[in-house]
């Protein structure tokens, strides 16, 4: 087991890990929270791939990382305003009761 | 594999782990945060200092205050009526294992393919400034952009309306 | 009998035989532009037939003229312009006209008669108001009569035979509103066709023989010495040859269109039509077509037959002939229409004819044929007369004393009656009849026919003289005074009666003109004609015969006049005689209860079968078409239908079991998401491990 394949498996044991969350929790904002543990487990893949990977001094993985971080942060703030703003409308948070787009 | 890296690997994943299994929203979000400290850390075991430094700033200093604001916001503090679970948790159970199982398998089957020991770049701010405006300048303004509607969108959204603009 | 003919063959065709279609074209065509006049017009639609026909009897006359110039130099004339009208294969049908003296004499006879008859039409039909029509059918008629002339094809004239049958029937049936009439119309096309079916067997049969239906074809043609002899070759049925049998049956045609024994039933009848259609139709022209055929086959009827000897075929001419002379005469006694015994009569001269044929050869029976055309004619025409001064009055027991009121009409009708009779030396028909009388008395076959033609030139002179004694001496029985015809009615009845007279003179003994220009030979006047064993003892009996049978009927009818309801003198003498004959010896009611009951049980049986049987497989076939119909419906219905139908809700079941996939909530959205990326990464790696 290589480093690199160490982290990786970490990286992946966290994104399944978030991906439960996200698909078995009731509460929007626990998705909201597995989504950001996949983005995360993702910035650990960039950056193991960087620092094993073939040219680090590019710095490719490393400003792709911080992009997502940057991306992650704006997409955590503008998901946690609607989930507040649907509480403020239905008065639940509840997943599983949100289903007016039922087809 | 140093000793290090399995503790804050195992700190990482039962931090996640407890962010996904808690019943109070509260520890969730906590549980989190561990998970974020236990990433900045790993980061910063791969000679990623400004990623873990950015991902402490960020995700510690920001992104789970807010998780924290939102619960309270939405009374999720208080205990649910029905389970925190949704009704067919193990189809997402199932699921996600499946994902697990596809990665981790590509990673084994790949191993042989992956580098075992490589140089320890030399990454200093000053590079990381010169690229940031230099080759992903254009990446930056976006993101500026971005971050930028992204603060008016959550706002507009979580603002209460006003009473005669129903 | 026949003497040797000595025609000079002519390759090349004068120009007046090239233009000898004009003559029935020319009517034709009139014909056909007047039945196209829109309006009723009159004078134009009588200008046009006659002046067509007038036409005709110039070309007539012409070719005429030519053929005796020919005959005079003593290169006799036949001249034959044929063409090819289709070819099958290797064979050919071809049409053709022919002149000669036979047809040249018949082409002046027929259009100058019927010049006249055209003529005397325009005042006898001035009152009818289907004038135009009249006009339209009597064109018509000349010009396939003419088309018979001067046809040297079989088939061209069966052609125009069938047309002159045609025009016939549309004449009897002129006033197709009274019932009587288009019976009589229907009677006489039916009772011809039952001739005219013989008539296409014997053409058929002929063609199949000789490969030819052209008479004279430069040595190839079927009345030739080639077709001849391999007809002769053949033998048919019942000891005839082929030439026999083919002659006997175009004389069963010949014999419905010329009214011989058992076909003779429709004459009689036809005198439904307008009298001028009887005059030229019914007396002078179409029934004597079926002599002129005769004549024209005579080499087929003739053929095999030893010098002085005869024929199977003209044998049984002559006895037709002769039986019918006898049969119609004795009808003809006890008939009360005038022109029924005008009819009668007419039966029994072309009996006379046919007789004349068989026994005496072509000139004989042409001659009396020629004669009878102008006197019966006459005849006819003179009874139209005096029907039209009697205000349409037929029966002659309600005239009486006409030869004061109509004198013309009269000596007119005198003339002719006399010449019908066979009045010695001044009447032509007194020259025909005899020429006819003397052939019987050499007949080698048997005597009876010329003891049959004795009595029969009796008979007829006794009914002659009844009718002219009921019509015209006596006094008047009828109603309202008689008056004397116009003189567009008047002048061709002189004119006729003329022709009557002085016709006898180009046939007698002293100058036999008419049978030596038939022939082609020469023809010398010479009283030693006169000379011939037995002719004189001939004469002198027929002359006995004639004073006879006048005297007889002077006697019964010439004094005073009878009550009109009165029964008739001869009926007060043998009145079941008189019963017998006065019913036209029940040929008609034989034939009713023989030949229409079998026709009548025959079409009932068609009808059965036609309903029942074709009918009955007909329903039936339609019947398993309406099966398979419904079956077919049941099928569409239910299994195409019905199958079609439970796809449709089955998709429908299916959409909707689908939609529910759709249910809103994001989380199993995200749950299908991630199901379907991780299948597309196995997919990805899976590939690209290979």
């Amino acid at each position: 087991m290589t480093p690199l394949a160490g982290y990786l498996m970490v990286a992946a044991m966290l994104f399944a890990i978030g991906l439960a969350g996200a698909l078995t929790r009731r509460n929007a904002i626990l998705v909201l929270i597995g989504i950001e543990l996949m983005l995360n487990a993702a910035n650990l893949n960039l950056i193991a791939f960087w620092r094993y990977g073939p040219h680090p001094e590019a710095l490719t993985g490393m400003m792709f990382a911080i992009f997502s971080i940057a991306v992650a942060a704006a997409e955590a703030a503008v998901g946690l305003g609607l989930v507040i703003s649907i509480h403020r409308h239905a008065h639940t948070t509840d997943l599983d009761n949100m289903n007016r787009m039922k087809g | 594999m140093s000793p290090v890296f399995y503790l804050i690997s195992a700190m990482t994943v039962a931090g996640g782990l407890a962010a996904v299994l808690f019943k109070n929203t509260v520890h969730c979000a906590l549980a989190l945060t561990v998970a974020f400290a236990g990433l900045a850390l790993l980061f910063l075991g791969l000679d990623a200092q400004f990623a873990g430094f950015a991902q402490i700033l960020v995700y510690i200093g920001a992104v789970a205050i807010l998780v924290v604001f939102a619960i309270l916001l939405t009374r999720g503090s208080e205990t649910p009526k029905d389970s925190v679970y949704s009704s067919n948790w193990p189809a997402g159970l199932v699921i996600a294992a499946g994902v697990f199982a596809v990665l981790g398998w590509a990673v084994l089957q790949s191993v042989r393919f992956l580098p075992n020991e490589t140089a320890v770049p030399k990454v200093t701010v000053l590079d990381i400034g010169n690229a940031l405006v230099g080759r992903y300048v254009l990446p930056l303004e976006i993101v500026a952009l971005l971050l930028t509607a992204a603060t008016i969108g959550a706002v507009i959204v979580a603002m209460h309306e006003k009473e005669g603009a129903k | 009998m026949q003497e040797a003919i000595s025609f000079t063959p002519q390759i090349i065709a004068s120009s007046i035989a090239k233009i000898l279609w004009l003559i029935p074209a020319v009517p034709i065509v009139a014909s056909g532009v007047i039945a196209l006049l829109k309006q009723p017009k009159r004078k134009t639609a009588a200008t046009l037939s006659i002046g067509s026909l007038g036409v005709s009897l110039l070309l007539a006359l012409a070719a005429f003229a030519h053929v005796v110039n020919g005959w005079a130099h003593t290169a006799a004339v036949r001249e034959t312009v044929n063409l090819t009208w289709i070819q099958v294969g290797r064979t050919n049908v071809d049409l053709g006209w022919v002149l000669d003296p036979l047809s040249a004499i018949m082409l002046v006879m027929v259009s100058f008669v019927g010049l006249l008859i055209f003529i005397y039409s325009t005042g006898y039909m001035a009152h009818d108001e289907n004038y135009t029509r009249f006009f339209c059918f009597l064109s018509l008629f000349a010009g396939a009569m003419l088309g018979v002339v001067i046809s040297n094809s079989l088939l061209l004239l069966f052609m125009c035979w069938e047309l002159v049958g045609l025009t016939s029937y549309l004449l009897i049936g002129f006033w197709y509103q009274k019932p009587s009439a288009a019976a009589a119309a229907k009677k006489a096309f039916l009772t011809t066709r039952v001739g005219d079916v013989f008539f296409l067997l014997g053409m058929v049969w002929l063609f199949a023989q000789t490969g030819t239906l052209l008479f004279y074809n430069n040595g190839s043609g079927s009345m030739e010495h080639g077709a001849l002899a391999a007809l002769l070759a053949q033998p048919a049925a019942l000891g005839l040859t082929a030439a026999g049998a083919i002659g006997l049956l175009i004389f069963a045609g010949a014999a419905g269109k010329s009214g011989q024994l058992p076909l003779h039933v429709w004459l009689p009848d036809a005198m439904e039509g307008p009298t001028p259609v009887s005059a030229l139709i019914h007396a002078a022209t179409m029934v004597a077509a079926g002599v002129y055929l005769i004549a024209r086959v005579y080499p087929l009827m003739q053929a095999g037959a030893l010098a002085g000897g005869t024929t199977t075929a003209l044998t049984v001419v002559t006895w037709v002939g002769a039986s019918t002379a006898l049969f119609a005469a004795l009808i003809a006694v006890a008939q009360n229409d005038i022109k029924r015994i005008l009819a009668y009569s007419t039966v029994s001269q072309l009996g006379y004819m046919m007789a004349g044929l068989g026994m005496g050869g072509v000139a004989v029976g042409m001659f009396h044929l020629i004669t009878h055309a102008f006197f019966k004619a006459l005849l006819f025409m003179g009874a139209g007369s005096v029907i039209h001064g009697c205000h349409e009055e037929q029966d002659i027991r309600r005239m009486g004393g006409l030869k004061a009121d109509m004198p013309l009409t009269f000596i007119t009708y005198a003339i002719g009656m006399l010449a019908l009779c066979g009045f010695p030396l001044a009447f032509s028909g007194f020259w025909s009849k005899d020429g006819i009388l003397e052939a019987a008395q050499h007949w080698s076959i048997a005597k009876a026919p010329f003891y049959m033609l004795v009595f029969g030139a009796l008979l007829t002179a006794f009914y002659m003289t009844r009718q002219v004694a009921y019509v015209f001496f006596g006094h008047w029985r009828g109603h309202k005074p008689a008056h004397e015809s116009p003189a567009v009615m008047t002048v061709p009845l002189a004119i006729l009666g003329f022709f009557a007279m002085v016709l006898g003179g180009i046939g007698t003994p002293a100058w036999p003109w008419f049978r030596a220009f038939l022939n082609g030979q020469e023809a010398g006047f010479g009283l030693h004609g006169f000379a011939e064993p037995g002719l004189l003892a001939l004469m002198a009996t027929s002359t006995v015969v004639v004073f006879l049978g006048l005297g007889l009927g002077w006697r019964l009818y010439g004094g005073d006049s009878p009550k009109v309801e009165a029964p008739d003198a001869l009926e007060k003498a043998v009145p079941w005689v008189w019963t017998v004959l006065h019913n036209k010896l029940y040929v008609d009611e034989f034939y009713g209860v023989t030949v229409i009951a079998f026709y009548e049980w025959w079409a009932n049986v068609a009808d059965w079968l036609d309903r029942r049987v074709w009918g009955g497989v007909v329903m039936s076939v339609a019947w398993v078409f309406g099966l398979l119909a419904q079956l077919n419906r049941f099928l569409d219905t239910n299994v195409v239908d019905g199958s079609f139908d439970k796809g449709c809700d089955e998709l429908a079941a299916g959409g909707g079991l689908l939609s529910r996939v759709q249910n809103g909530r994001v989380q199993a959205y995200l749950r299908i998401l991630a199901l379907a990326v991780v299948a597309l990464v196995a997919i990805l790696i899976w590939s690209s491990r290979a």
